[in-house]
């Protein structure tokens, strides 16, 4: 199953990835949540409980399975105004 | 109803002057104008700012301000709402957000505008990234504490 993921903002300074903001599709085992795709990205790099995250542009938890084609987001906290 | 990302500097009284005049059909319907326009301040935590780079995520960032006014229409009755946002650099003194609604009466434009304000700040996917006179830069963390 493919997934889109794109990190944000000080999400992608952490990463490490200057590819600007779309990111990788990755390859995940059929039955899979945010949480492994964090797990699967960050190569052991810790997740702030601050952090946000982004199912298909919603808001979700760390639980959320995800599903082919779907695009997760991981962002810091907003800014905006 | 609208809403722009805009990554170049905009007036924020010309744009709300065209947009009210574009709302000639609505003549006489609204008693009520609220609008917000936030600022870029060259100060933050205590450090003087020269210049900011607002980052966003197109398509969510949309969305979620579209939802934000949706659910304020159904709640404060608004007749009309417009929010602008700017992306890219930015200097200080540039307007960086305009919050503009049209209601019947006073309470629920104040309270309105206010409630898109407050969740904008809070969930709208925008980030800030400052550059301190001096030359570091740095990601805001978090937005100041200021209401």
């Amino acid at each position: 199953m493919s997934i889109h993921v794109k990190f944000f903002a000080s999400m992608r300074d952490l990463m490490g990835d200057d590819r600007d903001i779309d990111a990788a599709v990755v390859e995940q085992q059929e039955i899979s949540t945010v949480d492994d795709i964090w797990n699967y990205c960050a190569e052991g790099k810790k997740r702030s409980d601050n952090v946000l995250v982004a199912v298909n542009m919603d808001y979700v938890d760390g639980q959320t399975l995800v599903k082919e084609g779907d695009e997760v987001a991981f962002f810091p906290p907003v800014t905006g105004g | 109803m609208k809403i722009v990302i805009d990554s170049t500097s905009f007036d924020p009284w010309r744009v709300l002057d065209d947009y009210q005049k574009n709302m000639s059909d609505l003549d006489g319907q609204y008693g009520a104008t609220a609008v917000f326009i936030g600022t870029m301040r060259d100060f933050n935590e205590g450090d003087d700012v020269s210049e900011m780079f607002l980052e966003h995520y197109p398509g969510m960032t949309e969305r979620h301000l579209e939802n934000i006014c949706l659910q304020a229409t159904g709640e404060y009755q608004l007749i009309e709402s417009l929010v602008v946002h700017r992306v890219g650099a930015i200097k200080p003194n540039d307007p960086i957000v305009l919050v503009a609604v049209w209601t019947a009466h006073r309470k629920q434009a104040f309270e309105a505008c206010r409630e898109i304000m407050e969740d904008l700040k809070s969930k709208a996917p925008f980030w800030k990234k400052e550059q301190i006179a001096g030359g570091e830069d740095r990601w805001v963390e978090k937005n100041t504490k200021g209401y």
